[in-house]
C-alpha cells in the first residue's frame, strides 16, 4: 500500500490488489474528520477536513487496516433483467472465440460487486466479469450510446445509465433505473453493491 | 422575484455544490470562487452556502419584480459597485458591463435563489446537467424568505493581480521526467481560450512523461492539475469528471481554487510548491 498527498485535503490510497480496497474504505469510514472515501480501480482517495485530523493520523489509520479481511459484500444483490440484444453480440462472442448464446450466458452466469463508480452519475464499474470475457473497449467510441446499455470492457461490465458517448462494447439493455434524482439514494449501484444479471 | 433579461457568456445558479456523491460519479460542482461566494451572501445577509449566481465574464442584464436587495463580488463588473449591498425598488434593470480583470462575479440576492435543490444543492453542474440549466433569457428565479441576517457593510475587495497558486506535488509526479515537477513552478502558464468549470486548460513547457503505459482511472478532486498525453496541464475545476486517466503531477491548495476561478483566457498564471 501507498499512500500519497492529493492536495492538502486529501490521500491518494494505492494497493496492489483491487480487492484490498473494500477493507480499507470500511476501516475509515465514520473515522473523524473523513468527509469522503472515493474508490477507483486501485487506488482509494480520502477527503478529510484538516481541522478535525491530519494526513499523518489517516495514514497510521491505513497501516493498522492492512491486515484486516475484506468483509463480503452485504445485503442482496441487486438483480438486472437484460435482454441480450446489444449491437457488439456477434462481434465480442467472435473475440473471444464462443457462440453468441456461450456469451450471454457466461455474462449473465457472473456474480459481480461494484468495485467504484465513475464517468457518470450513477455508471457503476462492476468486478467479477469472467476473465474469458475480457476484451478491450472500441478503437473508438460511439457518439450515442443508448441508456440501459449493459456493456463489458476489459475486467469490468456496467450499465449506462443515461444515453451517452461510450467506447464500451455492448451486449444488451435493461429497463431498470440506474439513475433516479427523485429517489434516494438517486444511485441504483453504489460501491459494494451485489449485482447478478438475468436474461429476458 | 428577479428576471434575467440577457445572461451574458454564461450565468449559473450555485451554492457550495454537492460534495459527498463522487462515489456514485457525481462532482463536487457548486462557485468556483468560493469565497467571493460567501462574501456576497454576507453582504446581503444570508447564509455564506446560499444559491446566488454565478456570471461568466459579466454582460448579464436582469429585472427586478418587486424590491430586491443584491451585492456583486469576485469580478468587479461596471454598473454596479462591487462589495456592497445595494436596495433596490421594483422595476430596477441591473446592467453588468464586461469586467477588467477576473472572469467570474457573484451577485447575491436578500433571501437567495429558491430554484428546487438536487442532491442538496442548487449547482448547475455543467457537465452532468445535474441541478438548473443555465440562465436564459426570460428566465424567472424566485427569491426567497428573508433571511434574519443583516444587511452587512463589509467591503469585499476583488484580486487584482494574475495569481500564484500554491500546489502540492503528487501523486503522480514520479510520472513525469525528474525536471517536470521544476518546469511547473518555474514556467508561466498561459491560460487557453477552452477553458471553463470543468477545467481551466493551460499552455506552456511540455510536462514530459517518462511512463507511457495507461494509468488506471483514479479519483479526482477540483484542483488537480492533470497532464493528458500532449504534455500540457489542466487544473480541474468543480465540474470535472470524478475519476480520470491521467496523471496529477500536482494539486493547488483548497484556499488557492478561489483565486484559480478568476483566471481568464490569455492570463498568465505561475505555481509555487
Amino acid at each position: 500500500m501507498i499512500v500519497r498527498p492529493y492536495g492538502d485535503t486529501a490521500l491518494l490510497v494505492e494497493v496492489d490488489e483491487p480487492a484490498a480496497l473494500a477493507g480499507l474504505r470500511s476501516a475509515l469510514t465514520g473515522r473523524v474528520g473523513v468527509e469522503e472515501i472515493v474508490p477507483a480501480a486501485r487506488t482509494l482517495l480520502v477527503r478529510f477536513d484538516a481541522r478535525k485530523t491530519t494526513a499523518d493520523v489517516l495514514t497510521q489509520a491505513l497501516a493498522g487496516a492492512r491486515s484486516r479481511p475484506e468483509r463480503p459484500p452485504s445485503g442482496r444483490p441487486v438483480e438486472l433483467k437484460v435482454r441480450y440484444d446489444g449491437a457488439d453480440l456477434d462481434d465480442v462472442a467472435a473475440a473471444v472465440g464462443c457462440s453468441v448464446p456461450a456469451l450471454i450466458d457466461r455474462h449473465a452466469a457472473g456474480q459481480y460487486t461494484v468495485a467504484f463508480c465513475g464517468f457518470a452519475p450513477g455508471f457503476a464499474y462492476l468486478t467479477g466479469l469472467d476473465p474469458a470475457l475480457h476484451v478491450a473497449r472500441l478503437p473508438s467510441p460511439r457518439a450515442r450510446v443508448p441508456a440501459g446499455s449493459v456493456a463489458i470492457a476489459d475486467e469490468y461490465t456496467g450499465v449506462y445509465p443515461r444515453s451517452s458517448p461510450g467506447g464500451w462494447r455492448l451486449l444488451g439493455h435493461t429497463d431498470a433505473p440506474l439513475w433516479d434524482l427523485d429517489r434516494t439514494p438517486p444511485a441504483l449501484l453504489s460501491p459494494g453493491t451485489s449485482v447478478r444479471f438475468y436474461a429476458r | 422575484m428577479i428576471e434575467i433579461l440577457s445572461p451574458g457568456p454564461l450565468a449559473t445558479v450555485q451554492d457550495l455544490g454537492r460534495p459527498g456523491y463522487a462515489d456514485v460519479g457525481v462532482a463536487r460542482s457548486g462557485a468556483f470562487d468560493r469565497a467571493a461566494l460567501r462574501a456576497a451572501n454576507r453582504l446581503v445577509g444570508n447564509d455564506p452556502g446560499a444559491a446566488a449566481i454565478e456570471v461568466t465574464l459579466g454582460a448579464l442584464v436582469l429585472i427586478t419584480h418587486g424590491a430586491a436587495t443584491i451585492a456583486l463580488t469576485g469580478a468587479a463588473c461596471p454598473g454596479l459597485d462591487p462589495g456592497v449591498a445595494l436596495s433596490l425598488p421594483a422595476g430596477s434593470v441591473v446592467r453588468l458591463g464586461v469586467p477588467t480583470f477576473g472572469l467570474r462575479s457573484y451577485l447575491a440576492v436578500r433571501g437567495a435563489i429558491a430554484v428546487a435543490p438536487a442532491l442538496g444543492s442548487r449547482s448547475t453542474d455543467t457537465l452532468s446537467g445535474i441541478g438548473p440549466q443555465p440562465l436564459r433569457a426570460g428566465d424567472r428565479l424566485t427569491v426567497g424568505a428573508q433571511p434574519s441576517g443583516a444587511v452587512s457593510g463589509l467591503a469585499f475587495s476583488a484580486r487584482r493581480s494574475p495569481p500564484v497558486l500554491r500546489v502540492v506535488l503528487g501523486p503522480r509526479t514520479d510520472w513525469f521526467s525528474t525536471d517536470a515537477a521544476d518546469v511547473l513552478v518555474q514556467a508561466e502558464w498561459t491560460v487557453r481560450a477552452d477553458s471553463n468549470r470543468i477545467g481551466v486548460r493551460l499552455d506552456g513547457p511540455v510536462l514530459e512523461r517518462v511512463r507511457t503505459d495507461e494509468l488506471a482511472s483514479e479519483p479526482t478532486l477540483p484542483g488537480a492539475l492533470q497532464v493528458p498525453p500532449d504534455g500540457r496541464p489542466i487544473l480541474l475545476g468543480p465540474d470535472a469528471p470524478v475519476t480520470g486517466g491521467y496523471p496529477v503531477i500536482a494539486v493547488v491548495r483548497d484556499a488557492d481554487l478561489d483565486a484559480a476561478a478568476q483566471v481568464r483566457p490569455g492570463d498568465r498564471v505561475r505555481f509555487l510548491s
